[in-house]
């Protein structure tokens, strides 16, 4: 009897222990985040303040009209916006087509093509950045560019820049191409018998059923392109066409001690991305676990 | 069979035409600034005039400029801290969280929310958690009595602060790639184990951590990539600084090439990060012992 009851003890023990652990480890890691929202919100004085002011003694909305005044970040939004999505649009739609064709597809340079996609993966993005800058510039016809590729700027400080080189990632067909291979071929056969044309087959019978995959796609490509801050930094000079990332480095860089503001403006960069999350959380897990998995 | 073949054909045609633009993009975007970055590396390009092939000076002129070993010493320093942390705290989060009790979800999500936030952001939201007499960090450390440093201005710390950052921002995701492996561990090992006598050590050593091999490895692979192309962080909450004790050579390729215009000098640089690269991937191959192949 006595052993029963200090077992049930010890579990249960152990058990608070558990979930002291985790809250004080999710406390750690949700700090930063609290911390912002409180000073985005907080009024000036009792930002500077020390011991820390955990509860504000009222809220205000005064650093983020200060941040959308003196720095446009309703455009850089809208930029970034129309980057990402653009970004989205075409990796589903490429992804996919060459996905199924990779996967569905009889053809001889099949599996070779594949691999050489997939190897490249491996080479780091830093080896082709200035000399993919140099095939921009120099891309005939395209900024002012002539038949040889000179005179112009070339896809330079272009939105096009950003759009067409991530447009087919390899990611994408990597990913479908893999959600293509677990759909029975039988529905193909069958499309051809009826006489269905090839591009129908893809359009109308597969693609609907991939779905699930289109969804968990379209978030990675979306954090990718809204996250991104290297390449939108060398490629567009014009400050209209700045990304939200770029603008809020330099007004963290402009306004180095109003970190209201500043706290507002990182607010807004990530909360598209955190809208989304909460809005379709499994397909984001999904994503992770694939590429750990297929690792 | 003639009919047959025609249709194997006309599939095939059908393949070709659906991987064009991907491959026409492959081709424009990586192929070709592959091919030309090891070119370039060979070259005086600045953009404006000069384009002319000067051999090995470029290689000649790295050996001798110690703020590129400086930069290299950097993102090393960085990576053995930050790599064996990542992984070691990204296991233990998932080991830790992979029970199905009440409340795991809310907590894993807690953990995954930091790396939904871009760069540019967290490292904003970080240069106010880190200042130095209103932050969050030095505040939290002065209840218990400890004079913070100034994190981000101190030759001690300033590394010191990217690695939390990046920590901070990048186990969630590892945790759920962990968590992905761990469900493969099939049960009846541990319980095969548990008869044996094996205790809790035992079962993690032998049959938790040799399981997770292939999973380990993924994870340790990307994050020696990322760690030793760190830009974003370190150009936004420490600007190199001080005294360049966090510049990393992408920051100065990107310096050197996009500032200075030296895009053939940089293209050198950007080669010997590359190979850099290669060889602690495979040193990393060598420990992680990934008997299976990556795809």
């Amino acid at each position: 009897m006595d052993t029963s009851g200090s077992s049930l003890f010890k579990r249960s023990l152990s058990k608070s222990i558990y979930y002291i652990v985790c809250i004080v480890i999710a406390i750690v890691m949700f700090l930063p985040f609290y911390w912002s929202v409180l000073t985005s919100l907080k009024p000036d004085e009792e930002i500077f303040a020390m011991p820390i002011r955990w509860f504000p003694s009222h809220l205000t909305l005064e650093h983020y009209r200060k941040a959308f005044t003196t720095a446009p970040f309703a455009l850089f939004f809208w930029n970034s916006l129309v980057l990402a999505v653009a970004g989205v649009l075409a990796n589903l739609f490429f992804g996919s087509i060459s996905g199924y064709a990779f996967a569905k597809l009889n053809f001889k340079l099949n599996k070779p093509i594949f691999r050489v996609l997939l190897a490249a993966m491996m080479i780091p993005g830093i080896v082709t950045m200035i000399p993919t800058v140099y095939v921009m510039r120099h891309i005939p016809f395209f900024g002012g560019n002539d038949i040889f590729g000179s005179g112009g700027n070339g896809l330079m400080n272009s939105f096009w820049g950003i759009i067409l080189p991530g447009a087919s990632g390899t990611f994408a067909v990597f990913f479908m191409r893999q959600f293509f291979l677990t759909l029975p071929s039988d529905m193909m056969e069958m499309a051809r018998i009826e006489g269905c044309g090839e591009f129908k087959i893809f359009w109308r019978i597969y693609l609907p059923l991939t779905k699930p995959a289109l969804a968990t796609l379209s978030i990675f490509t979306f954090q990718a392109g809204w996250n991104s801050f290297l390449w939108p930094m060398i490629v567009l000079n014009d400050p209209d066409k700045a990304t939200i990332q770029m603008g809020l480095q330099a007004f963290s860089y402009n306004f180095q001690t109003d970190y209201g503001p500043m706290m507002a403006g990182a607010l807004v960069a990530i909360l598209p991305i955190l809208v989304l999350f909460l809005a379709l959380q499994r397909y984001f897990v999904q994503g992770i676990a694939f590429s750990g998995i297929k690792g | 069979m003639a009919s047959i073949r025609k249709l194997e054909k006309h599939q095939a045609r059908t393949a070709y035409l659906f991987i064009t633009p991907t491959v026409l993009l492959f081709t424009v975007f990586t192929v070709i600034p592959v091919v030309m970055a090891l070119y370039l590396s060979f070259t005086n390009y600045d953009v404006l005039s000069r384009n002319d092939w000067i051999g090995f000076d470029n290689y000649r002129r790295l050996i001798e400029d110690s703020l590129l070993w400086k930069t290299f010493r950097n993102v090393f320093l960085y990576s053995i801290i930050f790599v064996p942390l990542n992984i070691l705290i990204s296991l233990l989060l998932g080991i830790l969280l992979s029970r199905s009790w009440r409340g795991v979800k809310l907590f894993r999500t807690l953990n995954y929310l930091p790396t939904l936030t871009s760069a540019v952001a967290a490292a904003t939201v970080w240069i106010w958690l880190l200042h130095p007499e209103f932050g969050l960090v030095n505040g939290l450390l002065s209840y218990v009595g400890i004079t913070g440093p100034a994190w981000l201005s101190e030759t001690r710390t300033a590394m010191l602060s990217i690695i939390m950052l990046t920590l901070w921002q990048s186990v969630g995701s590892n945790m759920i790639i962990y968590l992905a492996g761990l469900q493969g561990v099939p049960d009846y090992l541990y319980e095969s184990a548990r008869l044996d006598g094996a205790n809790k050590l035992d079962c993690f050593r032998y049959i938790t951590w040799p399981q997770l091999r292939p999973t380990t490895f993924l994870v340790s692979t990307m994050a020696i990539i990322g760690a030793l192309q760190l830009f974003d962080q370190a150009f936004v909450l420490t600007q190199g600084g001080p005294a360049n004790m966090t510049k990393t050579p992408v920051y100065l390729i990107y310096q050197q090439g996009f500032n200075q215009l030296q895009m053939g000098y940089a293209s050198a640089q950007a080669f010997v990060l590359a190979v850099a690269i290669l060889i602690f991937s495979l040193i990393n191959m060598r420990i992680t012992k990934a008997e299976e192949s990556i795809v």
